[in-house]
């Protein structure tokens, strides 16, 4: 119960302070589970983000699902879920009540035109971590730049991306005799 | 998942017009949490109050979670297999190009002036040299938001 309890903490923490929409929740997810708490080992937060990029949903709220599950089960994707959408919950409602003006303030504008260019710069560096991580050969950083270009600059839809990827993993990696990301580096 | 619920809340069920559907995409933007899920709860109070809200974020969230829970149980199970490997591997190489899109998208949608590309530099210094907590970031880049642009924004006509 007390670990569970610290898991809905750490996800509240970061479901209060995600601006922007779900990629700009991966930061702050990996500075927690990865960095600070070290519940999760980097490579494997890699793979809990692929697959919650797959999954149908947000992603901030897939990635704390599969967080939670991870470290302790159904109660424990419960409670990060919990966790994560809480905040934000209770933010709306007190909005939807009191302020539905509020993106007519002055200030509530400027600072999130100051918030704005800062969760660029955090996915951007979240990019980075991840792909320190997960490029670790020529055939990884060429699925991922193929990937980046069929999205950001051929505009088609992540998930058959992701799918391709997939594939490409499949057939690239298949024959590998290495078991492990880490041997193949060192 | 925005042009899903345009669909599914103003054309098929008519619970709200365009117009206040634009206001509570604003809102869900300035309030912390992902926009799907803000959205839906916004909707829900208005249209049933409290508990509404709560239905309609429990209904948005739903089926990802049982669709997560299970892929992550068969991926415990068999992450060892060597196809799993191989297959993730790819994973890996897309999901990196994935978040490096999301910025991208991001920097075309908000990068529009040199305080903006300013304050990047800033956070990319401070993320990467001073190793500074991204919430810290996000604060100072508010407050900075606030000096920077606050004074240009009383101004009529700017």
């Amino acid at each position: 119960m007390r670990f569970l309890l610290e898991l809905f903490t750490s996800f509240f923490k970061i479901g209060a302070f995600t601006f922007g929409g779900g990629h700009a929740m991966v930061p702050l997810i990996q500075k927690e589970v990865v960095d600070e708490k070290e519940w999760i080992e980097a490579e494997d937060f890699v793979d809990i983000l692929a697959l919650a990029q797959t999954a149908p949903g947000p992603v901030a709220a897939n990635t704390s699902v599969f967080v939670g599950y991870k470290l302790a089960g159904v109660p424990g994707a419960v409670w990060a879920l919990a966790g994560t959408i809480l905040p934000s919950f209770i933010v709306i409602l007190v909005v939807a009540m009191y302020f539905a003006k509020i993106t007519d303030s002055i200030v509530i504008n400027a600072a999130f035109s100051g918030i704005r260019p800062a969760v660029v710069a955090l996915v951007a560096s979240a990019a980075i971590n991840i792909g320190k991580t997960a490029l670790r050969d020529l055939k990884g950083v060429g699925i991922s730049v193929l990937a980046f270009l069929a999205v950001a600059v051929a505009g088609i839809h992540p998930i058959p991306v992701i799918l391709g990827s997939a594939a490409l993993g499949y057939v690239f990696f298949k024959d590998d005799k290495i078991s492990g990301l880490n041997n193949q580096a060192d | 998942m925005i042009p899903l619920m345009e669909k599914e809340i103003i054309q098929a069920n008519k619970w709200l017009s365009m117009k206040e559907f634009v206001d509570i995409i604003a809102i869900a933007e300035v309030t912390p949490g992902p926009i799907a899920v803000n959205s839906a709860t916004y909707v829900g109070y208005k249209m049933a109050g409290v508990w509404g809200a709560a239905f309609a974020t429990i209904g948005v969230v739903l089926p990802s979670f049982v669709i997560v829970i299970s892929l992550a149980s068969l991926f415990l199970k068999y992450k060892d297999a060597p196809a799993v490997k191989a297959i993730s591997k790819g994973l890996r190489a897309a999901v990196t190009a994935m978040i490096a899109s999301a910025a991208f998208s991001m920097a075309k949608a908000s990068l529009i002036d040199v305080q903006g590309i300013v304050i990047v530099g800033l956070v990319i210094f401070g993320i990467f040299k001073m190793k500074i907590h991204p919430i810290i970031c996000i604060f100072l880049a508010a407050v900075l938001g606030i000096a920077l642009w606050g004074g240009m924004m009383l101004v009529p006509g700017l």
